[in-house]
């Protein structure tokens, strides 16, 4: 560390302003939760926190592969038909029983990663378009399996457990978002794995020079984002009785935007795994609370004010937010040259 | 540095080889056309050339924006959502009362309204870039996220049928025999290339995506240059939101320009305009366009179903993206 001081001082300032950014996020969380819980009778009642964790977990699995992507200073356009592909494979195996369903949509989960990760390690296709390509893969492949029509899943084994069920009182959905988080949390912060991360999304060239496994942490990146994608699919499946090969489109980019929201730079190098759950927390919200405004009867805002009101929202935080504006570069432009 | 690349590039001697990856889409193209000639039954008609270009031009019309806007260095994810809001807004105005009592200023309105609007959201998109210093893939995620949700909330969310010969000749009418959108489409491309090879602006553009810095430094006034590139994006997306309610004779803000983003970048990298920014090809795009589209109708023409050809098309990307890089020394 101490051999690169021309780095340093850079370094510490976008790390003191994504810390600064970090605690925007929670304290906006916050706030929203407190004007929720003062202003609506039942905002912070069991039935409507556990459904909004319920449905949202898909989100914020999406949200954690494409954060530990972002860090890398990639992009992973590919989550949303991950998901689709996922969502309809688990739905074909789900009469097999709870887990071939959950484990053929991962497997097609890394299938995915892999290609993407081949394509961006490999190849070196920018990842906007490696997965861009992926993602257009995936679809076809989702449809391709489904015929075009929803799968329905079976009923005869637990496999809507997955999604529909309860454990400890905490929805299932919401268990595996919160173990994934933690087991990003603890990827991303105290293991080698997750300093490579840092290290090539900050300096890829340095990290290469230092002898670091940059392109198998690239790779893996690519995975880990395409099985948490896949992860989401299969709580799609249970959670609606369907693997929906349609379903999925633009989950990519409002992962990118939670991810923004959270803090986490797209120039790579730095990022949370806590304050993306943050910001997808923060851009669910924003629709349960307009639900909660029009059931006051003060005003009639239709479901669509809610993308209107999210878009609002990520620009005020893009504007407010040293972090984003910090360093500017342009989409594309690989650090290796 | 580009200029130097440029140069010796130049200068090494063209071999067939390197010819044909570095216009591979050109290459694809006259691959497919022969083979659909051999094949494909009916290929060989003024029919299916119209089909084709009609299918093809909102595409062509986007990635004209989009050219400018990557050679920039930048890259615009709105123009899915600014083409719903063309498109909610052209009927509004066409079906307001103001509009049925004066068929003609109606239809002229139904025109110019939506167009100016989504260019001055673009320019609003320009302004976010410029002034806050934000990364165009972020700045231009608020009206992707956004956008959509205003052309719902201007419709409620319904769908707009309508029946207007004179507004819907941008769709479908055609001129001596050649659809009508299929002429805007080559004015754009021509007006673009055109701007790019042959005006101060055009090579304002290329300064600020080749280095900005340096662009800068020898007084390209680059902010200005940026804001008018991401305007110029929406006014195409507000064109083709025009063109694409004018076909379907409806309009429905859920579904006009859904993924477009994403088809109009596709056909841009394809047609060979590198994402650093500094240089680009505005027929290049047109390509591009034309050969996905040319796949796609080629696989479904020959029984192939369509979510095969989706995968195939995510191929032709990666494949034509991989094949140019390799061409190119960097």
């Amino acid at each position: 560390m101490s051999a690169l001081p021309a780095n340093a001082n850079p370094t510490v300032r976008s790390r003191f302003s994504a810390w600064a950014s970090q605690q925007r996020v929670l304290i906006a969380l916050f706030l929203l939760i407190l004007f929720g819980a003062l202003r609506y009778d039942h905002f912070l009642g069991a039935f409507n926190v556990l459904s909004v964790l319920r449905y949202n977990s898909m989100f914020a699995l999406t949200g954690l592969g494409m954060c530990f992507v972002i860090i890398t200073a990639g992009i992973d356009l590919s989550v949303g038909t991950t998901a689709a592909l996922a969502s309809v494979v688990s739905a074909m195996l789900s009469p097999m029983g709870v887990l071939p369903g959950l484990l053929g949509g991962l497997a097609a989960g890394v299938a995915v990663g892999a290609i993407n990760g081949f394509m961006v390690t490999r190849m070196k296709i920018l990842p906007f378009i490696a997965t861009l390509s992926g993602e257009l893969a995936a679809s076809g492949t989702a449809l391709l399996l489904a015929h075009n029509q929803s799968v329905s899943v079976s009923y005869d084994t637990d496999f809507t457990w997955l999604g529909q069920g309860d454990f400890l009182g905490f929805p299932v959905p919401a268990w595996i978002a919160l173990i994934a988080y933690v087991y990003g949390s603890i990827v991303l912060n105290y293991t080698s794995f997750g300093r490579n991360i840092l290290a090539v999304g900050g300096n890829e060239e340095a990290a290469r020079l230092m002898g670091l496994p940059v392109d198998r942490v690239i790779f893996l990146t690519y995975v880990q984002s395409s099985v948490f994608a896949s992860l989401a699919g299969v709580i799609l499946a249970a959670q609606f009785g369907a693997g929906q090969p349609a379903e999925g489109v633009g989950w990519e980019l409002f992962s990118i935007a939670a991810v923004v929201v959270g803090g986490t730079l797209l120039t790579g190098g730095v990022g949370s795994v806590a304050t993306t759950l943050a910001g997808v927390l923060l851009l669910g919200l924003i629709f349960n609370v307009l639900n909660f405004e029009n059931g006051m009867g003060w005003i009639s805002l239709s479901a669509y004010w809610q993308s209107v009101v999210r878009g609002v929202f990520l620009m005020v935080v893009v504007m407010a937010g040293p972090g984003t504006a910090k360093r500017v570069v342009r989409l594309g432009q690989t650090k290796t040259g | 540095m580009v200029d130097a690349q440029a140069v010796v590039r130049m200068k090494a001697p063209l071999n067939a080889l390197g010819f044909l990856k570095r216009y591979a889409a050109v290459s694809a193209i006259v691959v497919l056309l022969a083979f659909n000639f051999a094949v494909t039954p009916n290929f060989a008609t003024w029919q299916t050339l119209n089909v084709n270009l009609t299918q093809v031009a909102t595409i062509v019309i986007v990635s004209v924006g989009m050219t400018l806007v990557i050679a920039t260095g930048g890259i615009d994810l709105s123009v899915g959502s600014l083409m719903a809001i063309s498109g909610a807004l052209a009927p509004l105005i066409f079906l307001s009362p103001f509009g049925r009592a004066h068929l003609a200023i109606g239809n002229i309105l139904a025109f110019v309204v939506p167009v100016v609007v989504a260019g001055l959201l673009g320019l609003f998109n320009g302004w976010f870039i410029t002034r806050f210093r934000v990364q165009p893939i972020v700045a231009t995620l608020v009206l992707f996220i956004a956008g959509r949700g205003i052309g719902q909330v201007i419709t409620n969310g319904n769908l707009q049928t309508f029946k207007n010969p004179s507004f819907q000749f941008i769709g479908l009418g055609r001129v001596f025999g050649v659809p009508c959108q299929v002429l805007v489409m080559l004015a754009l491309v021509a007006a673009a290339a055109w701007t790019l090879r042959r005006t101060l602006f055009g090579r304002q553009i290329l300064a600020v995506g080749g280095n900005e810095k340096a662009a800068r430094l020898a007084g390209v006034p680059v902010a200005p240059v940026k804001r008018w590139v991401y305007a110029i994006s929406g006014l195409c997306a507000g064109v083709a939101g025009l063109v694409v309610v004018s076909i379907n004779s409806s309009s429905d803000a859920n579904l006009v320009g859904l993924g477009m983003e994403l088809d109009a970048i596709a056909a841009v990298a394809v047609g060979g305009t590198p994402f650093t920014g500094g240089r680009a090809t505005v027929v290049g795009s047109l390509l591009g366009a034309l050969l996905i589209q040319l796949l796609r109708y080629t696989l479904l023409a020959n029984g192939v179903p369509d979510a095969a050809a989706l995968v195939v098309k995510g191929a032709i990307i990666a494949g034509a993206v991989w094949s140019q890089q390799r061409s190119m020394p960097s």
